[in-house]
């Protein structure tokens, strides 16, 4: 008679500690093997978030938030990228998606910063708020945005002591029309789904 | 003549185009005001060069081009520039763009002008320039600057140009027209065309609905003498057989690559009113500045093909071909399948205006309300390009772009044949023209966030970096006071402090001193 | 002055949604006389009664999904799958046998996804496997063909459906129980000792499937759907019958003819799988679709122990219709691009 028949208790934990030490030892050489550096959902997040640098989802900048973000913290913080950053985010983080949290702002027409060049004073204030270096100038001389660059922050606003700066509306006439998807309600009598 | 090929899917919806009588040009007359937008083509805004208030003559540029993707804008008659501001354009937008407002003085004076008789002799880059400047762009409907289109890198040699006289787009008979009255100005303009591109064979392609046409178009051909081989090609009339990928096929049997031009096969395609203008603009240097429109629909009394000042509003046409109001609502700038519904007719013709129609109610009745797709196949087996219509309306529903790009949506030629077939009146082209808007912004925003993001970690690094080299700077001082204070702890602290001082006013002075943006306060 | 703004294409061809059912269900009528004919004005009377029923639970549903019934009822489609589920009922079913069917078909297999468009099953098949796997004795009952027996008035056949205690069915197994049944005869012999066979098939059923074969071409004839998915369901079905079948034994499954002229061949290969919604897509994916039903109905009838294969091959199917989608996309214009060649 095989030891299995006659001792299949001690057969089955057998088998089964054997199994677990073989998988432990090939879980234990990959997590070694296949290291990755860095935090990879974070950075996925971090090419989600729309790049503003604004601070306005209460972090100093898009990286810190999307750190955040794969730590456990709300998605819907970031008024800049609106409902559908959100949307992507739920997407990949496979979470029911929410509607964005009106404590952090509201969502706008992207904007970009207009320095009134007559009445800056080159204090250089606003070129050290700047979170992506868009602001072009020196001390007493006078400063103006790269409006390429300019990701409508609002950052600058605050430290300008002669209120210079104005936010401006970066897409509006003909070019950047758009076509509008039709209307979902596929009969004009239905009412919206609730 | 050699054989034609046939290509998928395509409709066969009523031509009507017996309605504007081809074959014959009436005279719409010169308005009290043109109205001239600036961008009349795809590319830049040419630079307005006139003042409000400047008298101009015929001819006179008023706006020139602004880099190669731009053409320049010229007076179609003499008069007295009114004004230069924000006026509804032909749009499927409705918005305003700016415009020259020049108003007539019924005069018609014109500039001196002076064209290039011996063109043959002359190099294609000088010809290329004279039609640049003489304002043509496509006249087929998308405008695409002709110069640009001309001029093709070395490395794409062109053999055959086609002269795309297709015009498949129902109701439209302009192009069909200009054949029947000007079949030689055609062929010529083709020469000239083909002599730039050094093509080897010109093609011109005539739809079978056109008999009147194409036996011009032959007649010219062999009337006219050529270094090319010519061919005036017929084939059975379908739409959209004029799209210019869906002509290649079928003239030549090979499809565009997929995101390439016609360029890549070594073709060129050319509308006639475009070979006629460049012939107008290389032999009497006689800028862009009228077209033939089709003005059409049972909505007017009086519809035709007219000779139109370009600017000339479309409200002065209206009036020209004794508009019936009642029983129409709706004003359509281009064909009745891809053409855009105005608000309003007070909007001018541009150099892209190839139809205006305005239809009845029985003609063109609304679309009921859309209902739901049954997925029954209909607008697969329609699609010129082969897409798969109903998986694409439900990606653009779901906003998924991925798929949609997945689904070849930048294929689609928005030719409309899918919405004319779908039986539930769902407006497909619409989400298709949406969904492509979106993906466009979202390459760009992605472009823009990937570039503001290497910005920010590169401030990131640099604020540290400066953080990290003042900190030691500070580390570097302190250690220095302690080692001086051990030394001389009797020293008078008075004279220390003002020696302090004046180390530190040294430093303020110093030019080279805290760059802007590095103040410690 | 103002004009109305719509998008383009201004004009639109002739086919439209309600147009497309109003064929179908025209289509229907060679099939319904018939089987009228056949077995009675059971079937018309099924069709009837269903009818109005699937009307009243479409508009209900659609109340509750705060839709405005009118526009929706007059699409006809749930007229499409009621017609559908009574043809496929054995004629002289009870009331609560239809009703039953039509709300699993209007309610299960269509609302509960979304309505029409969404739906990822053929209701009408939804329905008809539930009372199939709920009823099998009422599903498997089939009133005798015309030239077998007599054939009920319109007074039984209201009595059939309204007091179904009190109506006394005259019953018979079909041909295709009566060759599952049977195994171990010759077919010759098998078709000379039992009545229920005619001169290709069933008594009846053959002229039966005939006729849904005149709807469906008729329906090919009017572009209401491409050759690919009944040619595909036809091929493979004709191509297992004659692999299986030794031309003579019962056991083998029968001659292709037999299972073309057969049950719901026919019905199914034109009505059932060309619904459009919960097919494939692509006129490749539908050949594929269709010969697998094709396949997958010759198994089941060999093989299963159910009177007819057409409604469990349509629904597996119907899962899988994604799934050759995503196999099967068509090349697009350009995306294989051919160099051009020297002169």
């Amino acid at each position: 008679m095989s030891f299995i028949e006659t001792q299949p208790l001690l057969a089955a934990l057998i088998a089964l500690l054997g199994l677990g030490v073989t998988f432990g030892a090939i879980l234990g050489f990959a997590s070694i093997r296949f290291r990755t550096e860095g935090n990879p959902l974070a950075d996925q997040i971090n090419q989600i978030l729309p790049q503003t640098q604004c601070g306005q989802c209460g972090y100093p900048g898009c990286k810190p938030y999307a750190t955040a973000i794969a730590d456990g913290d709300a998605i819907n913080k970031c008024p800049p990228g609106g409902q559908e950053t959100i949307d992507a985010l739920a997407d990949l983080l496979d979470v029911e998606s929410m509607t964005l949290d009106a404590e952090h702002g509201e969502e706008k027409a992207p904007k970009v910063a207009y320095i009134r060049e007559e009445d800056c004073i080159g204090c250089t204030k606003c070129i050290q708020a700047c979170p992506v270096d868009a602001i072009l100038g020196a001390a007493k001389l006078m400063h103006t945005v790269i409006a390429d660059e300019c990701t409508g922050c609002d950052l600058c606003l605050d430290p300008c002591p002669v209120d210079c700066i104005d936010m401006i509306e970066r897409k509006t006439g003909i070019q950047h029309w758009r076509w509008e998807l039709p209307s979902d309600n596929l009969i004009a009598s239905d009412r919206a789904a609730a | 003549m050699r054989a034609t090929h046939s290509i998928h899917g395509g409709i066969h919806p009523v031509e009507a185009k017996a309605l504007s009588a081809p074959g014959t040009v009436l005279d719409a007359g010169i308005p009290d005001k043109l109205v001239l937008p600036l961008s009349q083509h795809i590319g830049r805004q040419p630079e307005v060069i006139v003042e409000v208030g400047e008298t101009v003559k015929g001819g006179q540029v008023l706006a020139l081009g602004d880099g190669p993707m731009s053409v320049p804008l010229h007076a179609p008659t003499s008069g007295t520039i009114t004004a230069i501001d924000d006026r509804a354009v032909p749009h499927p937008s409705g918005l305003t763009n700016r415009c020259i407002e020049l108003s007539c003085d019924g005069n018609d004076d014109w500039v001196a002008l002076e064209g290039l008789a011996n063109w043959r002799e002359i190099d294609r880059t000088a010809l290329i320039s004279a039609i640049s400047l003489s304002g043509v762009a496509g006249m087929g409907g998308a405008g695409f600057p002709t110069a640009v289109k001309l001029n093709s890198p070395a490395t794409q040699p062109i053999r055959t140009l086609i002269i795309n006289g297709t015009e498949c787009e129902p109701y439209i008979s302009a192009d069909d027209t200009l054949m029947q009255i000007d079949a030689p100005a055609i062929v010529e303009g083709a020469e000239i065309l083909a002599h730039i591109v050094n093509a080897e064979e010109i093609l011109f392609a005539v739809e079978d609905n056109k008999p009147i046409a194409l036996a011009a178009m032959q007649e010219a051909v062999d009337a006219s003498e050529s270094n090319c081989r010519r061919e005036v090609m017929s084939f059975p009339t379908k739409y959209p057989s004029g799209g210019e990928k869906q002509l290649i096929e079928i003239l030549t049997g090979l499809q565009v690559p997929s995101g390439g031009l016609p360029a890549h096969l070594g073709i060129v395609c050319q509308n006639p009113g475009t070979a006629v203008a460049v012939r107008e603009a290389i032999l009497m240097g006689k800028p862009l500045t009228e077209r033939i429109v089709t003005l059409t629909g049972r909505a007017l009394n009086k519809p035709g093909n007219y000779r139109v000042r370009l600017g000339t509003p479309i409200s002065h046409l209206l009036a020209v071909t004794a508009f019936d109001p009642k029983d129409n609502q709706r004003l359509i700038h281009g064909g009745p399948m891809m053409g855009f519904a105005l608000e309003s007719s007070d909007v001018p013709i541009i150099k892209t205006t190839n139809c205006v129609l305005v239809p009845t109610e029985q003609e063109l009745p609304t679309p009921p309300p859309a209902q739901a797709c049954i997925r029954c196949g209909l607008c697969a087996e329609a699609c010129p390009a082969s897409l798969l219509p109903q998986q694409l309306y439900w990606y653009a529903r779901a906003k998924d772009q991925e798929q949609l790009e997945k689904h070849h949506l930048f294929d689609c030629i928005e030719c409309g044949a899918c919405s004319w077939v779908c039986p539930s009146h769902i407006p497909l082209v619409q989400y298709y023209r949406a969904a492509k808007g979106s993906i466009v912004d979202t390459r760009a925003e992605k472009t823009r966030s990937d570039r503001s993001r290497d910005r920010f970690e590169a401030r990131q690094e640099r604020v540290e970096r400066e953080l990290a080299a003042r900190e030691a700077q500070r580390a570097a001082r302190r250690a220095a006071a302690q080692k001086k204070a051990e030394q001389g702890a009797d020293d008078d602290p008075i004279a220390a402090a003002i020696a302090r001082a004046k180390a530190k006013k040294q430093t303020a002075e110093d030019p080279l001193g805290a760059p802007a943006g590095n103040d410690e306060s | 002055m103002s004009f109305l703004k719509i998008t383009s294409p201004h004009g639109h061809g002739p086919l439209t949604t309600a147009g497309i059912m109003q064929t179908v269900l025209l289509a229907t009528l060679p099939g319904v006389a018939v089987m009228t004919w056949f077995f009675g004005p059971g079937t018309l009377i099924n069709l009837l009664f269903g009818g109005a029923l699937a009307l009243a639970f479409e508009a209900a549903a659609l109340r509750l999904r705060d839709r405005n019934p009118g526009p929706y009822l007059r699409d006809y489609s749930v007229l499409v799958t009621s017609t559908l589920l009574c043809i496929a009922l054995p004629p002289y079913s009870p009331w609560w046998l239809v009703a039953t069917g039509i709300f699993s078909s209007v309610i299960l297999g269509k609302h509960v996804f979304g309505g029409l468009g969404y739906n990822p099953f053929n209701p009408a098949m939804v329905g008809y496997v539930i009372l199939l796997i709920s009823f099998p004795l009422q599903m498997s009952t089939w009133q005798a063909p015309r030239g077998l027996d007599a054939v009920p008035g319109v007074v039984d056949a209201l009595e059939a459906l309204l007091l179904p205690a009190r109506y006394d069915a005259i019953t018979m197994a079909t041909p295709l129980d009566v060759l599952r049944q049977n195994q171990g005869l010759l077919m010759a012999d098998l078709q000379a000792q039992k009545p229920q066979f005619g001169r290709w098939a069933g008594v009846g059923w053959e002229w039966i499937n005939l006729a849904f074969l005149a709807g469906g071409l008729w329906l090919l004839f009017k572009r209401v759907f491409t050759w690919h998915a009944p040619v595909g369901l036809l091929a493979a079905l004709g191509l297992c019958a004659a692999i299986g079948f030794d031309s003579g034994s019962s056991e083998s499954g029968g001659s292709p003819l037999l299972h073309w002229l057969s049950g719901a061949t026919m019905f199914g290969a034109f009505f059932i799988i060309t619904d459009p919604v919960s097919s494939a897509v692509s006129n490749r994916g539908r050949l594929i679709f269709g010969a697998l039903i094709g396949v997958l109905i010759y198994l089941i009838r060999v093989h299963g122990n159910y009177p007819d294969a057409v409604a469990f091959a349509v629904l597996i199917l119907n899962f899988a219709a994604p799934l050759i989608d995503q196999y099967t996309q068509p090349a697009v214009y350009g995306s294989n691009p051919v160099k051009r060649d020297e002169p």
